[in-house]
């Protein structure tokens, strides 16, 4: 309890940020929903069209609705020249409105379609014109229920909120989504405990706010309306307070969404630290975004690998030696303004088909051509990516695998999958420290069919062409070795022990090879 | 006392909505100061007729044909919320705004028109209505059913129009409170010199307090005659079916008493 109450005690950053967005998209969703309320209560056919709309935009999954104004923004800022924003607060920011439009349309057209006839004839005839009729009859009378989808607004933007980590704006989610990665429960419990504390606390302010405003039995109670609208401001004011900020230039850090991702993150962002810089840290992004992100200047420094980039974003079929990949690869990244490739980190994290030793065993499986007799007995536990990936396309050339069953998993999932056996073979990663706790057979590729993997040092061009940002980062060119990796990995992975990512780099910063200075 | 009512002349003034025909084209003339009941049954268009006069008819939608003068003015040389504010206004329904309260709902006019009605003359007003002075501060839903109808009179009343339109405006009053109600209306029509239209299907009623009676059918006025001459069967076949009925119950009740 005490460190689920620590752990809550250090999230004032992301609370800040949490309260920002959710202030911001439901501003924004109430500037969106009233004027259609009111174009509504005109016109029947503009009502149907937009209650039509805003329920179809609620039956999108928020992380869908999050996911697609990547690529919405992206493709508009190509249309202006660039500088709009694709990652970060904007995309959130607008993806949560359009969210929270519904429920207030809902509330206002439902008052408005339950006003009184009698009262609308009222007010014509005592000779009101369309706008006194508007502000001294209509607005009093449906505020309530506007209100009323206000509130259920305020708690769905907040919770969805937490989605926005994974397009990279800091908010209560990043706890949650690293504490799932990293199997820290603690972590992900604080970031659910704090947001739903927030929705709690927004929900009753708002109550006060609905009683100043209120009507019928229980009154109106303008005081405590105030006090509603005070509390709220004072909360949206200490998130916007710049407090610690500082004026250093900045430097942002992605990851995607696993442990050595975190980790190197950290590992690169404590440098950059050094070096003078405030860094921020956008993680749990997914592979399509992260690289794009880099080469839009979204983010400025990440880690991807050989293979992904060359099958993913180059879109290559042939699979040559590892140093005419990198070669051609740092070639390849020259577009101007675009991503830098600064060098190999040192190790390689590739796909490894891995088995439990005894199943391996039982089935006389040690190399891909053995599993191609052996596949249709067995499952095959991946991550959730890994089906849709080229390399599986290129596996299943060379090797004709057809498993009894597939099933995908986040990570974690899939070794614990292996462990019970409702896998037979996992999608392993090569450098995790897993493979040789669990004491796993890697199978090997006689046929060259997966290309190498080895951990890539990207940057923007802005921090590549920045001398101070750029000698930072060189040092670790060629220094992390995959030993060190692997048990640096194992340490945020494994279930007792554990470490947090942070605390996991600087374990690795001591083990760096070569001459690493700080 | 104000200046002498204007008089309310309709000029083949014809409604339909659809191809239902609501108003045959009628020319009719509404003296100055008269107090005019509009008898018939439901969809006869008596409604429809009242309401060209202040274009709350307009709220529907359709066009109305012909003119309608007030005081040899057209209705439609006003802007509809201007002359609407000139005209009082009293229905069935009543229509208090449930969020204000008495005195601010007969104050409304007023405020309509930028300015503040002051609590002498709410009090006044409420006076005038029969209306204990003290409900002013009270909200609408803690009214009874014929307080509130008082109410909306007063505010019908509250900047003294010179003409007074009533829509069924005693329908849903018990028929203790719609007769006192009546009697008031019709009293406070006389001492303030209105010239007052009156909707009600209640043929007694329109006997007792209206000046001269018009009975509608099918957009048609098919009577038209003072409350003596329909008393006495001399306003034609359609008006006598009308006025048999409480002609027959008040020599029923006589004959009980015997």
């Amino acid at each position: 309890m005490s460190a689920l109450l620590a752990a809550v005690g250090t999230l004032g950053d992301e609370l800040a940020a949490h309260v920002v967005l959710s202030a911001a998209a439901l501003a924004l969703g109430i500037a969106i929903a009233l004027p259609l309320t009111l174009w509504s209560a005109r016109n029947a056919t503009v009502a149907r069209l937009a209650l039509g709309l805003a329920s179809l935009i609620q039956t999108i999954p928020a992380l869908a609705l999050l996911a697609l104004f990547y690529p919405i923004l992206l493709w508009l800022s190509g249309m202006v020249g660039g500088g709009i924003p694709a990652l970060g607060f904007l995309p959130a920011l607008l993806a949560l409105a359009l969210y929270a439009v519904l429920p207030i349309l809902r509330g206002g057209v439902t008052g408005l379609a339950g006003l009184d006839p009698a009262v609308r004839e009222a007010a014509d005839a005592v000779g009101m014109t369309s706008a006194q009729k508007l502000r001294w009859v209509e607005a009093p009378l449906v505020a309530p229920y506007v209100m009323a989808g206000i509130r259920t607004a305020a708690v769905w933007t907040i919770g969805a909120a937490t989605l926005a980590t994974t397009i990279g704006q800091t908010s209560l989610g990043d706890p949650i989504f690293a504490g799932l990665q990293t199997q820290n429960w603690v972590t992900v419990l604080a970031g659910c405990v704090a947001a739903a504390a927030l929705a709690l606390a927004a929900d009753s302010v708002l109550a006060l706010v609905e009683r100043g405003i209120g009507q019928g039995s229980m009154g109106r109670h303008p005081l405590l309306g105030w006090i509603g609208l005070a509390v709220l401001a004072a909360g949206i004011g200490w998130a916007l307070w710049p407090g610690a900020a500082s004026k250093r230039e900045t430097i942002v850090v992605g990851a995607k969404n696993f442990s050595e991702q975190y980790i190197l993150a950290r590992l690169i962002g404590e440098r950059l630290e050094a070096a003078g810089y405030a860094v921020t840290y956008r993680e749990g992004l997914g592979s399509a975004v992260v690289f794009r992100a880099l080469d839009a200047g979204d983010i400025d420094v990440y880690v991807d690998y050989a293979g992904t980039l060359w099958t993913g974003e180059f879109k290559r079929e042939d699979n040559p030696p590892r140093a005419a990949m990198l070669r051609e690869i740092g070639e390849l990244l020259q577009n101007p303004g675009g991503a830098r490739l600064i060098g190999p980190l040192g190790f390689e994290n590739a796909y490894a088909f891995a088995m439990r030793a005894d199943v391996a065993t039982a089935n006389r499986v040690a190399s891909l051509d053995d599993l191609v007799r052996a596949a249709p007995r067995l499952t095959l536990g991946a991550d959730l990516e890994f089906l849709d990936r080229p390399e599986w396309a290129a596996v299943r050339a060379a090797y004709p695998l057809r498993f009894a069953a597939t099933r995908k998993y986040s990570p974690t999932f899939m070794y614990r999958a292996l462990e019970s056996g409702d896998a037979d073979v996992i999608t392993a990663f090569s450098s995790d420290g897993r493979i040789a706790a669990d004491k796993l057979v890697v199978l090997g590729d006689p046929r060259g069919a997966v290309p190498n993997y080895d951990a890539l040092l990207l940057a923007s061009s802005k921090c590549a062409a920045a001398p101070r940002c750029r000698e930072a980062l060189e040092p670790l060119v060629g220094a992390v070795p995959v030993g060190a990796m692997r048990e640096a990995n194992y340490q945020v992975d494994r279930d007792t022990d554990k470490r947090d990512p942070a605390e996991a780099a600087r374990w690795l910063a001591g083990r760096l090879a070569g001459p690493v200075s700080q | 006392m104000p200046d002498a009512a204007p008089e309310i002349r309709f000029e083949k003034v014809a409604r339909r909505f659809g191809p239902v025909e609501a108003l045959a084209p009628l020319d009719l003339t509404i003296a100055g100061g008269s107090f005019v009941a509009l008898v018939g049954a439901s969809g006869s268009g008596k409604s429809t007729l009242l309401r060209t006069v202040n274009r709350l008819d307009e709220v529907a939608g359709a066009m109305r044909e012909g003119s309608v003068r007030i005081g040899g003015d057209p209705v439609d040389g006003l802007a509809a919320p201007e002359l609407r504010r000139r005209i009082g206004y009293v229905f069935q329904s009543i229509g208090l705004f449930p969020h204000l309260t008495v005195a601010q709902n007969v104050g409304i006019g007023r405020r309509v028109r930028g300015g503040a009605m002051p609590p002498d003359e709410v009090a006044r007003l409420l006076d005038s209505v029969g209306l204990d002075p003290s409900l002013a501060a009270r909200m609408p839903s803690e009214l009874s059913g014929g307080q509130r109808q008082r109410v909306g009179v007063a505010r019908a009343l509250a900047d003294s129009p010179q003409i007074l339109l009533l829509d069924e405006p005693f329908g849903a009053l018990d028929p203790v409170t719609r007769a006192a109600l009546g009697e008031k209306v019709r009293a406070l029509h006389d001492q303030r010199g209105l010239t007052t239209l009156m909707v009600t299907h209640d043929m007694a009623e329109a006997l007792l307090l209206a000046d001269r009676v018009l009975v509608l059918e099918a957009g048609r006025i098919v009577a038209d005659a003072a409350p003596a001459e329909l008393a006495a069967g001399r306003a034609g076949e359609a008006a006598e079916a009308l006025v048999a009925v409480p002609r027959e119950q008040a020599r029923r009740i006589a004959d009980l008493a015997k």
